[in-house]
Parts: C-alpha cells; sequence; structure tokens
C-alpha cells in the first residue's frame, strides 16, 4: 500500500500550511467578489506583500512587523486598483490583469538584493499541552499565528456578511449597486474599502509564501497561487466556509502530489496540478446551467461598471 | 384648509442640454394626496429625486412644516419622514424580505424584530408578506408590498410613490388604493407619481401637472374630464388609433401544448402553452411582469429552442430554428429591452438596421455588407416612423426610449413580416410616439399581418387588440374576442382563474 508511507498527521500539518495563502488571498477577494468587483490582480497583490514582507522582516528582524508591512504593500496595489476601476472607470478585467504583471515585475526590481537571504524565522504558537495530544497535537497545534489567524478571518468574515449591517450593505452593494445608490449609499466607499481589505489580505497570503512556507525570496514565487485563490472564491460560491473547504482541499492536492512523487506513485505530477483548475471549471459550467442555488450567490453587479446617474 | 407640509418654491435643476426642472412651485398638505402627472421626459423624476435628497437642485428651496428643507442623501430625507418607493431599481433580488427593507431604514432593529414588525405591519396595511423569503422568487406585487412596507415602518409624513400600479393586476391596484386611502386617513401625505389618468381621478385631491419640465397646471383632478388632463399633459389633441374592421384569414402561427423551462433561476416556465393566430388578426397577451412574457417571446423569437412540431409558421414546423432563419421564413420580433436586446446600444442605426434586416432585405452580398443599402433602409425607417435623430450614423443610445423603439419596431415592420411579435411595445414611450407605433402595428395587420402583442397595459391592449388572452404563471388562458371583454373579467383572466384552465383543456 503506498500511502502506507505518508503520515497523516504530517500530512493534515503540511496541507494546512499550504493552503494558508490561498485561503487569506481567497477570503479577501471574496469579499471584494461580494461588493460586485472583479479584482484580477490578485497574483500581483500577492507577490507585493511577499516581497514587502520579506524585505520588512529582514530590516526589523520581526516577521509580525514584517506581515504588517506585506498588508500594507498589498493594501498600496490595492489603492491603485480601485484608482482606476473606482474613480477612474477603467475596466475591471484589463485594470487587474495589468495589476498582476506590474506587480510581478515592479518585485523583481525591489528584491533583488533579497535572492537568496533567509528570513527570521516565524515561531509556531505555543499551545502547550494542545500540541501533546496525540495525532491531534501533530497535526493541528503545532502551526504558527498565521495558520489560526486566517482561519478566524474566515469566521469574522462569515459572521460580518451574514450578521452585520455594513455586511448586508457590501452585499446589497454587490447585488444591485443602482438599487443601492438608490437607497443612499455609496457605492464606491464601500467598494473602495472592499478592494483594500482584499489587498491586505492577498498581501498576507504573499508573505506567508516567502515568511514561512519557502521561506525565501525569489522572483515569481507566488507562481499561480493568485490564480488558484481566484479559482477558489467561484468553487466555493462566495461562501466562506466553503472557501476554507475549498483552500484545504486544493492545498491538499499539492501536499498530495508531493507525497506520493516521494513514494514513487507514477502519476504525472501535471495531473495534478491541473487539478484545482479543473474542479473550478466544473463548477462554473454547475453554476451557468441554472441550477442549485449557487447560481444565486454569486453577486448580480459582479464586473458591472457603476456610473450614478443622478 | 388643511395644514401645509411641504412648500416646493422655484425648483430648477438642469442638466447638460437639458432643463429638467424649470421654477417649479406647489404644495402639498398634510394627508394629501397629490398627484403629479406627466409625459415621461416631464421632469417628474427628477422632481422626486429632489426631494428624497438624490439630486440636489440648482435653484430654489423646500420647506417642511416650516423648516427649510434641502436633504444631501436619502438618508437625511428618511429621518425627516420622507420615504419613496421606487418604480425599479430598489430591490436587491439575492437577500430576503427582511433584509431588503433593513436596508431601506435608517436604523433597524435586530432582523427577528424586524421580521415580527414586518409580518404584523403588512397585515394591518393588507399586504401579506414572508419576512424570510428571497425577493427573487416574489412577483411583481409582492416586491412592491416589500417596498411600501419598509417605508411604512418608519412611519413617514410623505410617501412617494413613484409609477406603482404599471406592474399590478387591477385587483393588485384596489389592494394598493386601499392602503394608500387609509395612510391618508391616518395623516400621511401621498404625492402619487403617475401618466395613469383614470387611477389618478379616482384616487387623488390635487394634481399638479408637468410638461417639458415646466407647471403646465395645478387643479382637483376630481373636476377635470381623463381628456382634459391628458391634454394638459401632452400639449396637444391625441387621436385614438384608427382601427378598420377586417377578415381574419388563414392561421399563421400555432403553438400547441407547449412546456418550456426557463433559463432563469428567477424566471417562470412556460406550461402547457396553445394558441393561433391569424392573418390579419392582433392578438394581446396580457399578464403582470413575470408571468412568462419574456419567456414566451424568447420561445417565439427562437432565442430559446421548443420541439420543432410545436410550434408552426404557415403549418411548417419552426420550434428548432434561431432568429435569423425565422426572419427569413416571415416571423420578426422586437422584444421588450430596447437598448441590449432589440438593438446594440453602442453601435450606430445603420448598423442595427444591418442585424435584423440583413437577410429578407439582402444586405449583404457575398460575405461582405453593403454600406450603401443598408444605410438606405436605415434612413427609409427613420422616414416612415418619424424617428427624432441628426441621422442614422448615431449611436442607438443617444436615442430617447420612445425614439428608439420607434425605429427597433420599425425596423422590422419594414421586414414586412407574415408575423410580428412584440414585447411591451410602448414601454416609457411618450404619448405621440405610442400612438404612432400602435397605428403602425394595426396598419400592419390590416395588410394581412398576424401580429401578436405581449403587454402590460391593459388600455393599450384594449386599444389594439382583437383576440385576447392572459399570461399567469407561465400558464395561457384561453383566447377570447376582445369585443366586450370587460376590465373585471380581464383581472380574473390575469389572476388565473381556474375555471378558465380547465374549461379550456376540456375544450381541446
Amino acid at each position: 500500500m503506498i500511502l502506507g508511507s505518508i503520515n497523516p498527521a504530517v500530512l493534515m500539518a503540511a496541507l494546512m500550511v499550504a493552503a494558508t495563502p490561498i485561503l487569506l488571498a481567497a477570503i479577501g477577494e471574496l469579499v471584494v467578489e461580494k461588493s460586485g468587483v472583479l479584482n484580477l490582480g490578485v497574483e500581483g497583490m500577492m507577490i507585493m506583500g511577499a516581497c514587502i514582507g520579506f524585505i520588512v522582516a529582514v530590516n526589523t528582524g520581526s516577521p509580525l512587523i514584517g506581515f504588517a508591512g506585506a498588508a500594507l504593500g498589498g493594501m498600496a496595489l490595492a489603492l491603485l486598483f480601485a484608482l482606476l476601476t473606482q474613480a477612474l472607470m477603467t475596466n475591471q478585467v484589463a485594470s487587474g490583469l495589468a495589476l498582476t504583471l506590474f506587480g510581478l515585475g515592479l518585485t523583481a526590481l525591489l528584491g533583488q538584493q533579497y535572492v537568496g537571504i533567509t528570513p527570521p524565522r516565524t515561531p509556531r504558537l505555543d499551545l502547550g499541552p494542545l500540541a501533546e495530544i496525540p495525532f491531534f497535537g501533530r497535526a493541528f497545534f503545532r502551526h504558527d499565528i498565521v495558520v489560526y489567524l486566517s482561519i478566524l478571518l474566515v469566521g469574522a468574515v462569515w459572521w460580518f456578511l451574514k450578521y452585520s449591517r455594513a455586511g448586508m450593505i457590501l452585499r446589497a452593494v454587490g447585488e444591485n449597486h443602482d438599487a443601492a445608490h438608490a437607497l443612499g449609499y455609496s457605492v464606491k466607499r464601500v467598494r473602495l474599502l472592499a478592494i483594500v481589505f482584499g489587498g491586505a489580505c492577498a498581501g498576507l497570503g504573499g508573505a506567508y509564501l516567502s515568511l514561512i512556507r519557502v521561506p525565501q525570496w525569489t522572483e515569481g514565487m507566488t507562481v499561480g497561487a493568485g490564480w488558484i485563490a481566484l479559482a477558489l472564491v467561484v468553487f466555493a460560491s462566495w461562501r466562506p466556509w466553503r472557501a476554507l473547504a475549498g483552500a484545504y482541499l486544493f492545498g491538499g492536492v499539492v501536499v498530495l502530489q508531493l507525497n506520493l512523487q516521494a513514494a514513487g506513485v507514477r502519476i504525472p505530477v501535471e495531473y495534478l496540478s491541473m487539478s484545482p483548475y479543473l474542479i473550478t471549471i466544473l463548477v462554473l459550467v454547475i453554476i451557468s446551467s441554472g441550477k442549485g442555488r449557487g447560481s444565486l450567490n454569486a453577486p448580480g453587479s459582479l464586473n458591472r461598471p457603476f456610473h450614478a446617474s443622478s | 384648509m388643511r395644514q401645509t407640509l411641504l412648500r416646493l418654491e422655484g425648483l430648477s435643476k438642469s442638466y447638460p442640454g437639458v432643463r429638467a426642472n424649470d421654477d417649479i412651485s406647489f404644495e402639498i398638505g398634510e394627508g394629501q394626496m397629490h398627484a403629479l402627472l406627466g409625459e415621461n421626459g416631464a421632469g417628474k423624476s427628477t422632481l422626486v429625486k429632489m426631494i428624497y435628497g438624490l439630486v440636489r437642485p440648482d435653484a430654489g428651496q423646500m420647506i417642511l412644516r416650516g423648516e427649510a428643507y434641502a436633504p444631501a442623501v436619502p438618508s437625511e430625507a428618511r429621518r425627516k419622514g420622507v420615504a419613496m418607493v421606487f418604480q425599479h431599481f430598489s430591490l436587491f433580488d439575492a437577500l430576503d424580505v427582511a433584509e431588503n427593507v433593513a436596508l431601506g431604514m435608517e436604523n433597524p432593529p435586530a432582523l427577528r424584530d424586524l421580521a415580527e414588525r414586518i409580518r404584523t405591519v403588512s397585515e394591518e396595511y393588507g399586504l401579506p408578506l414572508d419576512p424570510s423569503r428571497l425577493v427573487g422568487e416574489l412577483s411583481a406585487g409582492e416586491r412592491q408590498r416589500v417596498e411600501i412596507v419598509r417605508c411604512l415602518l418608519q412611519d413617514p409624513k410623505l410617501l412617494i410613490m413613484d409609477e406603482p400600479t404599471s406592474v399590478l393586476t387591477p385587483q393588485e391596484v384596489e389592494v394598493l388604493f386601499r392602503t394608500l386611502r387609509k395612510l391618508s386617513e391616518e395623516g400621511t401625505a401621498v404625492l402619487y407619481i403617475s401618466h395613469k389618468l383614470e387611477e389618478i381621478r379616482a384616487l387623488c385631491d390635487e394634481a399638479t401637472i408637468l410638461r417639458g419640465g415646466k407647471k403646465v397646471a395645478t387643479c382637483d383632478p376630481r373636476e377635470k374630464s381623463a381628456r382634459e388632463l391628458a391634454e394638459l399633459m401632452v400639449g396637444q389633441l391625441l387621436t385614438p388609433p384608427e382601427r378598420p374592421e377586417r377578415p381574419f384569414g388563414e392561421v399563421v402561427l400555432e403553438v400547441e401544448k407547449l412546456s418550456l423551462k426557463s433559463n432563469n433561476p428567477f424566471g417562470t416556465s412556460l406550461k402547457n402553452i396553445s394558441f393561433q393566430l391569424r392573418k390579419g388578426e392582433v392578438l394581446g397577451i396580457a399578464g403582470v411582469a413575470g408571468n412568462g412574457q419574456d419567456e414566451l417571446l424568447l420561445m417565439l423569437a427562437g432565442e430559446l429552442c421548443a420541439p420543432p412540431g410545436q410550434v408552426r409558421l404557415k403549418g411548417a414546423p419552426i420550434g428548432d430554428l434561431g432568429p435569423n432563419h425565422r426572419r427569413g421564413l416571415g416571423l420578426v420580433t422586437a422584444p421588450e429591452e430596447r437598448l441590449g436586446h432589440a438593438a446594440a446600444p453602442d453601435m450606430s442605426l445603420t448598423e442595427n438596421a444591418l442585424l435584423s434586416g440583413s437577410g429578407r432585405k439582402r444586405l449583404e452580398k457575398g460575405g461582405f455588407i453593403d454600406w450603401g443599402k443598408t444605410e438606405g433602409f436605415a434612413r427609409e425607417v427613420i422616414e416612415r416612423f418619424d424617428v427624432r435623430t441628426p441621422g442614422p450614423d448615431v449611436l442607438a443610445r443617444a436615442l430617447s426610449g420612445g425614439n428608439l423603439q420607434k425605429f427597433v419596431i420599425g425596423r422590422e415592420i419594414e421586414l414586412d413580416p407574415d408575423v410580428i411579435i412584440v414585447n411591451q411595445p410602448t414601454w416609457g414611450v411618450d404619448a405621440a410616439a405610442a400612438a404612432t407605433i400602435r397605428q403602425a402595428l394595426l396598419d400592419l395587420a390590416g395588410k394581412g399581418a398576424g401580429v401578436l402583442v405581449i403587454s402590460q397595459d391593459l388600455d393599450e391592449l384594449l386599444e389594439v387588440a382583437d383576440s385576447f388572452a392572459a399570461l399567469n404563471e407561465g400558464r395561457l388562458t384561453q383566447v377570447r374576442p376582445a369585443k366586450g371583454l370587460t376590465v373585471e373579467e380581464i383581472g380574473l383572466m390575469m389572476g388565473g382563474a381556474g375555471d378558465m384552465h380547465v374549461a379550456h383543456e376540456a375544450a381541446e
């Protein structure tokens, strides 16, 4: 039995680490899309976070300050996107793609002197006796703080969207911006805030890659994580807990792919790397076929530019 | 004399190229039912948007209960007791009733308490509502209840209603009027915007009439006849369309026991639809929005495919043919949505003429477009149907609703079809343009074409239709001669009176 050589507890632990960057980016993008904006620049904001986070952490010696810097870096890029799409009314798809390319280029420049350096280590969170529980301790309770933060963030976003008034307004803006405007809500302000939040989350996700998961800075090191995050939002049909499940599923696929290779299974790796996207395509097909409630959860004004006409 | 609630003094507002409101003054009393009458484009919407804080006036002032009133945002208007029920654009399909209500309130209570209050208030005013349902699943009448209840929960002093009855059946209109009268007795003033004169005469104590952005009169609508009001509103005399008696020929279009699933999750599926359309006949199909009109049009146009034998044009099965193919065979359609469905907004009128005319008018040769001929076709439509535009190279979106509608319908009529199907041909179109369009449809029927008009405007249907049927939840009632039908009977048909289906099915 080939799977016998894989330790489930270690696999689980590795999976959570692998899933955290895309989960962070995806939960941010979920909020952005719920407000009716499609920001395809997630990859660019992630690499920005990875680079700025790394630079700040190396220079200050503190990974936590690094993460804060990464969030700011992601936000800065997101602000640029917000300026383009909300104030200057540019096309969201084109601006998002440009943001990705711009982020990749800018970080290649900024990070030139940081290649090959090791960043300060992020300690794992000491959870005392919890970490000693057989199996579960190893799988769930020996992680760094960011892993738990990402899960908390999912819960917070879920609560925010479902129960808070601000969350309801955000959903309303994404569902029908003309109606929201007619009722007197500021569509642009809501969207601006959502975009900036999305940028901060993507930045954190990127920094998790460069400071913990890899940990190193290399040019273009996100290698498609931002795109997986985007796919994940659709896969989760804009529901936070499903995004968590999806991230762990996609994370699992990545980890499994490494483990299977190590265990000598002869499935070409490419099949596994394709699988997140294949699943997303499937989900998109199911949604657009109009069956089930998934199609109803898609924000009605997604990717439609808003002009206040009155 | 009642006390004055709101006084408008010399309100003016301009947009680039238009003077939307020009020096408008009038008063609304406490508890008064005040009508605001006018054609599309007369400036009614702009005026109420200023009262509701969505638009700021360029000049003039408003006085609410003796104090200066200049709301900068709608929430300020709501705080001061002004609420508004919109004609469209203010509900969220994917949110439930309680959430929709909460979004329109200043300080909504927790959702659970709110649900309770929605139930109480909605029943008190005879507008029952289930707070936990998704708005996307509600009928048009129920959606309007959501809007009204949203306003009522805030104890408004002034309730603005923008064309509230355009989506209701006659019975639903009665319920709405009872609610409004009750409100008025309780001291809430209502500013009622409409262009339906009989309604206003039945409901309101005072009417202000706007034309071209200016106030033309304030009067008591009960003392004027509907014709006098209409002439004040339009500023000219109106002639009803001529309808010559004509014999019907053989059946040109036939649909038999057709059921079809909607392609939209909030849509209505068609259920067991049967009807026949004869040469020279105008068949009117009534129904409240969202009862399958869109699906019926898509099915007849060929945008939704049906089993071939169940839709027949001149006896030949066409159910599985696409729109271009059907147009080639002589069946043309003009859908409800002018911008984006009937016409491509960012293309010129010439290009839009090409899109539907290329086949029947032979505007293409060997895969190349004959632009000269196409422009000629567009000019022909513009001239014959009096489309007011600088020329055929103007973008479709630059035309006003009425002019674009004349162009879109004229374009199809010029194709000399055997059957024409139109949905809401005069929705949002001014009276003069509407009369032109109706006359053109009748003329076409006079030349021997079958005409099918889907509309929510009963007056329009009674004016043009020879035969009449109604859609209700995707079912079509029996087709009856329009002559001699009363509004009561039509209301019952639109409400889906059960015995009619039974009789219909037994007859087959």
